[in-house]
């Protein structure tokens, strides 16, 4: 709804609180969905997206949303869906060359972005949109790769010494090893 | 003997290595980096498949740019394709600037096209997103814009420094091409179109040209703000002129042409005047002029659509040329022209 979506830039530092708070939340309930299935989640936890964006934002389900980075105004209802700004046709007042009656996305994107705490995210170049992701969570797709980037930094730290001594790994793998350590095989009291 | 191993002839292009400090063998680099005030002008394509009427469009803006822009079917209209005017244009000895929209071609089509056209000697490419189609000659047409002009840019950056296509896959002879976007300094929103520079600049931009400068105050601020960013010295900036027909004509552009903005006053002394394309032409010279003494401006961009004959007297008469023949055209094997 175009009057819900100029809500939501105008109290788009409320709506990125929010987000980062629900953003938290399904990164922690990953492994939950880990052990679901990503695959079997996937269809209702896209549904409730559809219905909270569609009505919030006149979300069109990208599947990669940006609306963090663009002032939390969706870019997919620009007409010619640019990801990265206004085109050189805005109308006087900040109106959309090609829908006269309706503002402009991007006029309003930066708009939203100048209240936005990580406002300055909107000045990075975007790339094109993946046409393959289109109707799939991109909510789940965000929680994934953030709990994916979470189990990769705790793996490089628990994996940092084997690293760093190579060939003692290679003539002694026992003194350096890169497994993972079943719990018996390590002493309790000294873990402790 | 199979085709492959005749020679090719002179008026072949070849494939050659950038000059030292330089991304591309264009012509229109060479005099950018140089610090010359450069000029480049808008093609009028022809809507025939003739290649002299092509090369008859060229000749009037020839004796005064450095490069001819090939539009890539402007606002939405339908004419002669822009890749196929570049590649013309370089046989000729034209320096050009071939303009991609992201209107009616996707990925897999832009990027092969680029590949296309750097092999036929284009050596300039302006990445634009392009009007809708809703403006043009056939408005039901399907909108494609599978890329905006950044991550098109950012696409042909990587195909030039990394030799990747965006797929991964490896391009042998990558296309060494001076990258250009465009800017429109004077429409909404006025207070974010520096920063939307910059980003392009950001995404690969190594030139600009601008949209109609009408309005030398809005153009003012905006360079001010581009120069407290910075941006002035990461990129060349050429801003984009041209003369009006008459108070009708402009009143007409502005109102129908997307991204045009023309001040009432500019109007006015085009409806005083007695000869108003005379008018039109000195508006035309006194705007380089000032144009020309705004720090951080590189050079200017004339886009005289159906008035392409009136070019060659107004780069002249504004003096931004010092006596300088940008164009040789060349009579044998294709080489570097003096700067």
């Amino acid at each position: 709804m175009y009057r819900l979506r100029l809500f939501a830039v105008r109290h788009s530092r409320g709506f990125e609180w929010l987000y980062r708070r629900l953003e938290r939340l399904m990164i922690g309930l990953d492994p939950l969905f880990a052990r679901i299935g990503h695959d079997r989640v996937e269809a209702p936890v896209a549904l409730i997206e559809r219905g909270v964006k569609s009505l919030l934002f006149d979300c069109r389900m990208c599947g990669q949303c940006v609306l963090s980075s663009t002032g939390m105004s969706c870019p997919m209802n620009c007409p010619k869906q640019l990801r990265n700004g206004p085109c050189g046709g805005v109308r006087p007042g900040g109106f959309c060359e090609v829908k006269p009656a309706m503002r402009c996305v991007w006029a309003l994107a930066w708009d939203g972005a100048t209240r936005m705490e990580d406002g300055a995210r909107i000045r990075e170049v975007l790339p094109p949109v993946d046409h393959g992701l289109k109707g799939s969570s991109s909510w789940l797709r965000v929680s994934r790769e953030k709990a994916a980037a979470l189990r990769e930094a705790r793996e490089a730290e628990r994996t940092a010494l084997a690293r760093a001594f190579p060939a003692a790994r290679e003539i002694e793998p026992a003194t350096a090893p890169l497994a993972e350590e079943p719990p018996r095989a390590v002493s309790q009291e000294v873990r402790k | 003997m199979s085709p492959a191993d005749q020679d090719l002839g002179d008026s072949f292009p070849q494939y050659e290595a950038p000059p030292p400090g330089h991304v591309s063998g264009s012509r229109l680099e060479r005099v950018l980096r140089a610090g010359k005030f450069a000029v480049t002008a808008e093609l009028n394509p022809p809507d025939s498949a003739d290649p002299a009427d092509v090369l008859e469009a060229a000749r009037p803006l020839g004796e005064v740019a450095d490069a001819i822009n090939a539009t890539d079917a402007s606002g939405a209209n339908c004419h002669m394709s822009s890749i196929g005017i570049s590649s013309l244009l370089t046989r000729a000895g034209y320096g050009t600037v071939y303009q991609i929209s992201c209107r009616d071609r996707n990925r897999i089509a832009i990027q092969g096209d680029v590949l296309g056209a750097a092999a036929m000697g284009v050596r300039n490419v302006l990445c634009l997103t392009g009007d809708g189609v809703g403006v043009g000659d056939q408005p039901g047409a399907k909108p494609v814009f599978d890329f905006d002009s950044l991550s098109l840019l950012r696409t042909i950056r990587t195909m030039r420094d990394e030799g990747l296509f965006l797929s991964g896959r490896k391009i042998t002879r990558p296309p060494r091409m001076f990258l250009g976007a465009a800017e429109n300094p004077c429409v909404p929103p006025h207070e974010w179109r520096p920063e939307r520079l910059a980003k392009k600049v950001d995404a690969g931009a190594d030139f600009i040209q601008t949209n109609y400068i009408f309005d030398l105050p809005v153009f003012e601020r905006f360079m001010a703000r581009l120069r407290d960013l910075g941006v002035d010295r990461r990129v060349f900036l050429l801003a984009g002129v041209g003369p009006l027909a008459s108070a009708k004509a402009a009143r007409w552009m502005r109102s129908n042409v997307p991204g045009i903005h023309i001040p009432d006053a500019v109007i006015e002394r085009m409806e005083k005047a007695a000869k108003p394309a005379a008018e039109g032409k000195r508006i035309c010279v006194e705007l380089i002029q000032q144009i020309r003494e705004i720090k951080g401006v590189s050079g200017i961009h004339v886009m005289a659509y159906r008035r392409e004959h009136q070019v060659s007297e107004i780069i002249l008469e504004s003096g931004v040329l010092k006596g300088r023949v940008p164009q040789r055209r060349r009579s044998a094997r294709p080489r570097p022209a003096p700067v």
